[in-house]
């Protein structure tokens, strides 16, 4: 029997996997794309409580964070395209301009 | 048979989670981002295939308009445009991180085995498909619409204002004048 553990389980996997991509890609594109990993391990913890609970916020949430996910991918994006425009590199090493 | 019938759930979710976990490894795990993009719509599938698997079809359907068909174009759509012939060279980074790459996996082992322990020693809950709303018996779109636009209304307002914004940024960073001004070293 599926339980709501068992999606916590998934949604933590999920995450954990999101963060090792952030850490470890040195790619701009991929990092963006790890964030949307993490995203939607978050949406699938909204989606398992709703489930367990019988309450509808989770989903109204997920659906807010589904919002959020489009307009920060939207964001990256544009700062990848005013990147390579500028400095010809996605590589993160490449653009420490703040001494990051 | 009767054994697929009786775990038809139980089957469909570990189909899935297997699924949404391997895209979620080949995010990270291949080089090209063009493969990786493709890992990770497998995965926004799987992941929408769970949602349905936990009744919330709405959430499900918007999963794959808005990442799989969204969110995943531009991707793909940017990685065609930047078209970055030398990939970065990853290696020498990764041998640094090893003994924290350690710790944390031992950290994510523990978490999945108290999170194994408690899914056997819990019961499941199995609430109903259909909810009330307003004394009658919707479905889950009108019950996600009537929540969202009775209840969270202020909140919905202020998301298309960050959606206005996200979308007012992503043009002036697009546009060409940034080139000229800054000139190309």
């Amino acid at each position: 029997m599926i339980t709501t553990s068992h999606y916590l389980v998934l949604s933590l996997v999920l995450f954990s996997l999101g963060i090792v991509g952030i850490v470890v890609r040195r790619n701009f594109i991929t990092v963006l794309m790890c964030v949307e990993l993490i995203l939607n391990a978050a949406n699938v913890n909204f989606i398992a409580f709703a489930h367990q609970l019988g309450d509808l916020t989770g989903q109204v949430f997920a659906v807010f964070v589904i919002t959020i996910a489009a307009a920060e991918a939207a964001i990256g994006l544009g700062i990848i395209v005013a990147l390579v425009r500028l400095k010809r590199t996605v590589n993160l090493d490449q653009v420490s301009v703040m001494e990051g | 048979m009767d054994f697929f019938v009786a775990n038809f759930a139980a089957i469909v979710f570990y189909a899935l989670a297997a699924v949404a976990v391997a895209g979620a490894l080949g995010v990270i795990a291949l080089r090209h981002p063009v493969h990786a993009a493709l890992s990770l719509l497998a995965t926004f599938l799987a992941v929408a295939g769970l949602f349905v698997l936990q009744r919330a079809e709405f959430i499900a359907a918007v999963q794959i308009l808005i990442y799989a068909g969204g969110v995943m174009v531009l991707f793909l759509f940017v990685i065609m445009l930047v078209n970055v012939r030398t990939l970065p060279d990853e290696s020498q980074f990764l041998r640094r991180l090893a003994p924290v790459a350690g710790a944390l996996g031992v950290l994510l082992a523990v978490l999945v085995g108290i999170g194994a322990w408690a899914a056997t020693s819990r019961p499941p809950a199995d609430p109903a498909p259909l909810v009330q709303v307003a004394g009658e018996t919707a479905g889950n779109t009108e019950a996600v619409g009537w929540n969202l636009y009775r209840d969270y209304l202020l909140p919905f307002e202020v998301v298309s204002i960050v959606l206005l914004v996200a979308m007012i940024g992503a043009i002036v960073m697009g546009r060409k004048e940034l080139q000229e001004k800054e000139g190309r070293p």
